[in-house]
C-alpha cells in the first residue's frame, strides 16, 4: 500500500531506521518540529518495547486522510509474550526493564488518539494517531 | 562513532553532534566516566542544541552519566535543550530533576564556574 510503510524491529539499528521513516513522513505531511519531535519520540519507545519484549515485530507509518484532516498513524505489531495486565503498563513509572517506565503512558501524552490490544502469548498491537492541525 | 569529549582547563566539553543509538550512548557513559578520571576534570557540559528528540531510553542513560560523574565529583550541566525536546521529555513524564541546565553553552560554563565555586 503507498500510504503505509513498514520496518522491521530485529535489532538497535532498527530502532533508529524507524524514527527516520517517521520523521521524514512526519515532514512531508507538513507537520512542525515540536510534533515530529512528538511522533519521533512515541516511535522510539514503541520500537524499542517490541525490540526488549517481543524480540522482533513491526512498526508502520501510514498518512491518514479522514473528512479533510490529515493525520499519520502508527502500528506497533508483535507477536511477543503479550501484555498480562494492561493496566498496569499504562501506569507512569512501571516497569519490568529498569527503565524509567515512561514508554507507554508517555507515547499515548504525546499522540492524540491511542490503542492496545494484548493478550498473552499472542503478542500486543498498538495504534496512535498525531493530526495537523 | 563515538562522541567526542574535549577538555577545557578543569572541564570537559561534548556536543553531541548527530541522532544518538543506544551502542553510541551507553559508549559514551564509559568514555565521559573514563575522561574525568584520566583528567581530574571537576565539571563537564554537555551540550544537545543539535539534538531534535530525546526518548526515555538516552533520558535514562543522560542522567545515570550524570549520576556517575556526581559519583566521582564532576558536575555536569546539560546544555542547549531545544523547545521541542523540553516539550516531549515533559509530555513522555521525564523532568530530569535536580540536574543542572542552562540555556546555551556560554550560559552553561559561567553556571558551572558558579557551581565550583570559581
Amino acid at each position: 500500500m503507498d500510504n503505509q510503510s513498514c520496518v522491521k524491529i530485529i535489532n538497535e539499528w532498527d530502532i533508529v531506521s524507524a524514527r527516520q521513516l517517521g520523521r521524514n513522513v512526519a515532514k512531508e505531511l507538513g507537520f512542525g518540529t515540536v510534533d515530529q519531535a512528538r511522533i519521533t519520540t512515541a516511535i522510539s519507545e514503541l520500537a524499542r518495547n517490541i525490540f526488549l519484549y517481543a524480540g522482533q515485530g513491526q512498526i508502520c507509518i501510514e498518512k491518514l486522510y479522514e473528512n479533510g484532516k490529515t493525520g499519520l498513524r502508527l502500528l506497533s505489531i508483535d507477536s511477543g509474550p503479550g501484555i498480562k495486565d494492561l493496566r498496569q503498563v499504562m501506569e507512569d513509572g512501571y516497569s519490568t526493564s529498569g527503565g524509567l517506565g515512561a514508554g507507554l503512558p508517555g507515547v499515548k501524552r504525546l499522540m492524540d488518539d491511542f490503542q492496545i490490544d494484548s493478550s498473552p502469548g499472542e503478542g500486543t498491537d498498538i495504534r496512535a494517531i498525531k493530526w495537523l492541525r | 562513532m563515538r562522541i567526542p569529549i574535549l577538555k577545557l582547563h578543569d572541564c570537559l566539553l561534548v556536543s553531541i553532534q548527530w541522532e544518538l543509538d543506544d551502542q553510541t550512548a551507553l559508549q559514551f557513559q564509559e568514555d565521559l566516566l573514563k575522561k574525568i578520571h584520566d583528567t581530574s576534570a571537576n565539571g563537564v557540559v554537555i551540550d544537545l542544541t543539535s539534538i531534535d528528540f530525546i526518548d526515555s531510553f538516552i533520558a535514562k542513560v543522560l542522567g545515570d552519566v550524570i549520576e556517575m560523574s556526581h559519583l566521582m565529583g564532576a558536575k555536569v550541566v546539560i546544555t542547549g535543550i531545544q523547545p521541542a525536546v523540553a516539550i516531549t521529555l515533559t509530555e513522555l513524564g521525564i523532568g530530569l530533576n535536580n540536574v543542572l541546565t542552562a540555556l546555551d553553552l556560554e550560559k552553561g560554563l559561567e553556571k558551572l564556574q558558579q557551581e565550583l565555586g570559581e
